[in-house]
């Protein structure tokens, strides 16, 4: 019996090897990411950091306002794009029957998925904070991670919507259901999960942003008396006091215990949209 | 009828007539319609406010000087705007990060589709999915403590902010896009082209590269460019690691991309400084609309095939 | 009797749990057509896959007893697949040529077997499309994408693919049930041509084409081999009550 050149072998081991090599590579790499944020963050993170404000008289350093100040963001920008990327999925899936209302939407949606965050930086900044006179503030944040997220939601709402059953329409029409009726009780119930994991994307998005924050949102890291005043005055997220605490102050400890907790949210993060989409299959 | 009404009766809402309820859905249609349509409305309004912002400086500077200039000193007694080395760094950045994140990323799509087992994969899935998940002050401050110095030390330089230390961040950054859109692709290949390439006697790895690749070949592509976009668009990573200091592109220098041009001066500017920035972002808008179309394109293909 | 190419002694399958196999045992002639016929789900398309070691692919397969070519079994752990695969071809039920020119469809099988020269590239190609009777039909368009072929020729095609590694079987699980009556009897005059050089072992659920081509007719129900024999003998006198029920159409 012949056996396989000494190429063939040599080609077949050698890719074989570079491919074992690079998936171990990735892994490794996010094991190291990991490793290091958490060794090099978790013992700076203190009781003190989490619940007071930065206070030049004693100085010290606390995130409880950039806590605050990401909680308003996340808030704020989920109440406005829940209503809004649902309703446009709901329509691409539902209602539209022009073919090309409907690329047209789509092309929209990845157009704005692609466009570079400090770009929405920027025209939120000159919109949002000149134009319309609010200056650096939480709301102008939260408009533009508006804008930001909507694509997300877009797409992996239609997507669960896509994965209801036709029959369940048929059933729910043919039992006399006008179609906002249909869709209420009969398709949004059965895709909620799907929608879920939209917004566990969308949350991790504004976890993460800082270019886009920095020109809209501010930087300021100080608790305002009320909520209406918390969205009105400047205001950093985590990310962005990460960046500001490193590259302003050079603080480089409580930046990487900021890290750690960015990294933990990131895990949780995932952990429950991987929960999301189980029950989703199911 | 009777629960139907008290259905659409919670949300006050609730049709009473045939008449009624036809205008109703007319209405909820509308309504879907204006959410559909916000999408196509911030997309305009964002490329005209690029647009219309960012002329008057170019007009003022002179279209050349502007994009050829090789001098940006934006707050000197002689103010000069040329911003040729943002764009050629941020072409050699991007560049350098595809060659040598795609390698890396495709091998491991191809592992990660083709050679894993299921229990391997779900690992690499994860692994890769978090890597997405990292948010990039992150990556910039991991590059600022463990790659600037390693490269300062490495090369003997004054300081390792450099196009290098942006670039390794930046490859890492594109790695995850690189991964899960190519193993989408090689996943969507038919087995059947499998099956026929072992069956005339060609091992796995041979059927995987020179059969599943090929086919999966726009899916791929497509990665590439979506690698680009992100790595061109890529501005608080780069930051904080690659020094910013307006010279032209070499590898062992500190250098600023057209993202970081545009955030680096903005908090400051005014004037024509602060327009020039304007007009640097809309440069950067036109880059990523022409990677846009490319993507469209390969994605639509790839869909086609 | 011709000389067995293949001989399956005692070869049990089992997927998982399900045996889709049991001890079969069988003696392939070369150069002749050798047909399996049943009802689906019966194990002839199982049982051809294990001539090639194609059910290797299949998750959770076991594999009991032997099967040899040409005196070796092809089960023994030092065996390279590979080989194997080469000198067994196979063509496939659907038409499944690569996504490229009709010329890199072809030239594929030689270019991994290590033969890079243009010239004797040109040479395979163009013996293996007139093997496969359809050197006529492409001949102007070898660089044109075989996709673009209809599902007959396309067949053909992939016939054309599998002779081009000089195989010494053919198997063909089912080749013309996804094509058209004429694509169908141009493929089954060319089993008969082809006969003459290789040997064909063919899954068919049409058993009017078991007739047509074969010289030997095996007939499986249920993972076992219930008759073998001479084609003219299985269909005009079966020794086992299931074959006679099966072919004068009472069940399947």
């Amino acid at each position: 019996m012949e056996q396989k050149s000494k190429r063939r072998v040599l080609y077949d081991r050698t890719l074989r090897a570079l491919l074992w090599f690079c998936a171990a590579l990735t892994c490794l790499l996010l094991a190291f990411l990991i490793g290091y944020i958490f060794v090099n963050g978790i013992p700076h993170i203190t009781w003190q950091l989490l619940s007071t404000e930065p206070s030049f008289r004693s100085d010290t350093i606390g995130i409880l306002p950039n806590i605050v100040n990401t909680l308003c963001l996340i808030l704020g920008t989920l109440l406005i794009v829940l209503p809004l990327g649902a309703g446009a999925a709901v329509y691409l899936t539902e209602y539209a029957k022009n073919r090309r209302v409907v690329a047209a939407i789509e092309f929209a949606a990845e157009t704005l998925s692609g466009i570079p965050s400090i770009l929405f930086g920027l025209v939120g900044m000159l919109f949002f904070c000149e134009v319309l006179g609010w200056g650096g503030s939480i709301r102008a944040g939260i408009l533009t991670m508006t804008i930001m997220v909507l694509p997300t939601i877009i797409r992996t709402t239609q997507e669960s919507l896509k994965s209801v059953p036709q029959s369940y329409r048929e059933a729910s029409l043919g039992l006399g259901s006008g179609k906002w009726h249909m869709i209420r009780t009969a398709v949004l119930p059965s895709s909620v999960e799907g929608i879920v994991t939209g917004y566990i994307l969308a949350i991790g998005r504004i976890l993460g942003e800082s270019a886009a924050l920095l020109f809209t949102a501010g930087s300021a890291s100080i608790l305002s008396a009320n909520l209406l005043q918390t969205l009105s005055s400047s205001g950093g997220t985590l990310s962005v006091a990460l960046y500001m605490y490193v590259s302003e102050r050079g603080e480089l400890e409580v930046g990487f215990a900021i890290a750690a907790i960015l990294m933990m949210l990131a895990l949780l993060l995932n952990l429950s949209a991987k929960v999301a989409g189980k029950k989703l299959k199911r | 009828m009777k629960r139907i009404l008290k259905g659409n009766g919670q949300n006050g809402l609730a049709p009473k007539t045939k008449g009624t309820r036809a205008a109703f859905e007319t209405g909820m249609n509308l309504l879907f319609f204006l959410c559909g349509a916000v999408a196509v409305l911030f997309v305009l309004f964002i490329s005209i406010y690029l647009i219309v912002s960012g002329l008057p400086a170019i007009r003022e500077i002179g279209l050349a000087e502007f994009l050829f200039g090789d001098t940006w000193k934006s707050t000197g007694k002689e103010p000069q705007f040329g911003i040729l080395p943002f764009i050629l760094t941020s072409v050699y950045g991007t560049a350098g990060a595809i060659v040598v994140g795609v390698p890396i990323g495709f091998l491991t799509a191809v592992f990660l589709s083709k050679l894993a087992g299921p229990r391997v994969a779900a690992i690499i899935r994860t692994a890769v999915e978090l890597l997405s998940g990292i948010p990039s002050v992150v990556y910039g401050l991991i590059g600022m403590t463990v790659l600037v110095p390693a490269i300062r030390t490495a090369f003997h330089l004054a300081s390792g902010a450099t196009l290098l230390a942006a670039i390794v961040v930046l490859a890492i950054m594109v790695l995850p896009y690189i991964i899960s859109v190519s193993e989408t692709a090689l996943s969507a290949v038919p087995k059947e082209y499998e099956e026929a390439s072992l069956a005339l006697g060609a091992t796995e790895i041979e059927t995987y590269f020179r059969v599943s690749v090929p086919a999966a070949s726009s899916g791929i592509a497509a990665s590439v460019v979506l690698g680009v976009g992100r790595a061109i668009g890529e501005a608080m990573a780069v930051m904080m690691v690659a020094g910013n200091v307006a010279n032209m592109p070499s590898l062992l220098q500190s250098v600023r991309f057209l993202t970081t041009a545009v955030a680096s001066e903005m908090s400051y500017s005014s004037g024509l400084q602060r327009q020039a920035l304007f007009s640097i972002a809309l440069v950067l808008f036109l880059f990523i609309m022409l990677i846009n179309a490319a993507l469209a394109v390969l994605l639509k293909k790839g869909k086609k095939s | 009797m011709q000389e067995a190419i293949l001989t399956a002694r005692g070869l049990d399958l089992y997927y998982g749990e399900n045996q889709a196999l049991k001890k079969i045992d069988m003696e392939i002639p070369e150069r002749r057509v050798t047909a399996l016929i049943g009802p689906s789900g019966c194990g002839k398309s199982t049982f051809l896959k294990t001539l090639n070691r194609m059910n290797d692919l299949v998750p959770n397969v076991r594999i009991e007893g032997t099967v040899e070519y040409r005196g070796q079994n092809i089960y023994q752990p030092r065996l390279d697949v590979t080989w194997l695969r080469r000198h067994v071809g196979m063509v496939f039920q659907k038409p499944n040529p690569f996504p490229m020119s009709i010329y890199d469809n072809i030239a594929y099988g030689p270019r991994t077997h290590g033969i890079r020269g243009r010239k004797q590239l040109d040479e395979i190609v163009e013996r293996s499309l007139r093997g496969a009777a359809i050197w006529e039909e492409v001949r102007d368009r070898l660089k044109k994408p075989a996709l673009s072929l209809s599902g007959g020729q396309q067949q053909r095609i992939c016939i054309a693919r599998a002779l081009a590694v000089e195989p010494d079987v053919l198997l063909m699980d089912e080749a013309t049930s996804a094509l058209d009556p004429i694509s169908t009897s141009k493929i089954e005059d060319l089993i008969a041509e082809l006969k003459k050089q290789y040997t064909i072992v063919i899954v068919t659920h049409n058993m009017q084409q078991a007739v047509r081509i074969s010289d030997k007719c095996a007939f499986f129900l249920m993972g076992q081999l219930i008759e073998f024999g001479d084609t003219t003998q299985l269909f005009s006198m079966p020794q086992d009550k299931r074959t006679e029920e099966y072919i004068t159409g009472r069940f399947g």
